[in-house]
C-alpha cells in the first residue's frame, strides 16, 4: 500500500472555506491523470469538505487522516 | 468533469461584508466540484459586481452580530462586547471601526477576502449577472461593474435556474 508516489504536494495551512477546496481543485487540474496529489490542510472544516468534493469530482480520495491538528489527504486524478 | 450535470442557482441580494460572504463561498466551493454556477446580483447584492468594492457592515439592529476584537490574547479575543444601539449608532466612526474589526478577524482566521473570493469564482467560470431593474432604479452603469458581469432581468435568472439541482436566494 506504500507505493503510492506523490507527485505534487498542496499545503492549505490556516485556510478557511471554500479555499482548501478551491485550491485542491485548481491544483489538480494541471495535473496528469493518474498522479497523486498531497493536500494539507488545518481547518477540521476540510475532513468532510474534501470526502464531499472527492465524491462529487469523482477523483479517488486515497487518504484522509488527521495527526495533531493537521490533517493530510492524498488524491488521486482520475479523469 | 465526470459530474458536469450538478448545477447552482443563486441569488445575491444583500450587499453587506458579512452577507457578501455566504454567495461567494458556495459558489467558489460548487465550482471547485464542478458544478456549473450562475449568481444573479440583486437589490443591494448588485454593488457586489462594481468594480471597486467598498462594502461595509453595522452592529446597529442587529443583536446577533458579535464585536469581538481581533487581537490579544485568546480570553480577550473571545470576549463578545455588548455595546447598546446608543453608542454604535451616535458614535462618529463606530462603523468604520466595525467594519475594521471585521476584516481583521477574518484575514487573522484565514477567511478569503470578497475580492479574492469573487475573482477564484470567475476564474472557474462562475457566471455573475447584474439586474437590469436594480440597475436602473440605483442608477448604475454597465461600466461600474467588472467586464465579466452579464446584465439580465428575472425571466433571464430563471432560465438559467429552470434546470438547477440547488436553488437558493441569500
Amino acid at each position: 500500500m506504500s507505493d503510492v508516489k506523490v507527485v505534487k504536494t498542496l499545503d492549505c495551512t490556516g485556510l478557511l472555506c471554500p479555499m482548501p477546496v478551491v485550491k485542491t481543485f485548481k491544483t489538480i487540474k494541471e495535473m496528469q491523470v493518474g498522479d497523486v496529489l498531497e493536500m494539507i490542510a488545518t481547518d477540521p472544516g476540510a475532513m468532510p469538505d474534501m470526502k464531499a468534493w472527492a465524491n462529487q469530482t469523482q477523483h479517488e480520495l486515497l487518504e484522509a487522516t488527521e495527526a495533531g491538528g493537521k490533517f493530510k489527504f492524498l488524491i488521486k486524478k482520475t479523469h | 468533469m465526470a459530474n458536469g450535470t450538478n448545477k447552482l442557482a443563486l441569488i445575491a441580494s444583500k450587499g453587506t461584508l458579512d452577507w457578501a460572504y455566504p454567495p461567494f463561498i458556495l459558489a467558489n466551493a460548487a465550482a471547485a466540484m464542478g458544478w456549473d454556477v450562475g449568481i444573479f446580483f440583486t437589490f443591494y447584492g448588485l454593488p457586489l459586481l462594481k468594480k471597486d468594492l467598498k462594502l461595509s457592515v453595522t452592529p446597529v439592529g442587529n443583536p446577533a452580530m458579535p464585536m469581538k476584537m481581533p487581537f490579544g490574547p485568546e480570553g480577550f479575543q473571545n470576549i463578545n462586547w455588548p455595546i447598546p444601539n446608543l453608542i454604535t449608532a451616535n458614535i462618529p466612526g463606530f462603523e468604520s471601526v466595525a467594519v475594521s474589526l471585521m476584516k481583521k478577524g477574518f484575514k487573522n482566521k484565514g477567511v478569503a477576502t470578497i475580492e479574492e473570493l469573487r475573482e477564484t469564482a470567475l476564474e472557474m467560470d462562475v457566471k455573475m449577472i447584474g439586474c437590469q431593474m436594480t440597475m436602473d432604479v440605483f442608477g448604475f452603469k454597465k461600466e461600474d461593474f467588472i467586464d465579466k458581469a452579464e446584465i439580465g432581468g428575472a425571466a433571464a435568472f430563471l432560465q438559467f435556474a429552470s434546470d438547477a439541482n440547488v436553488s437558493l436566494f441569500v
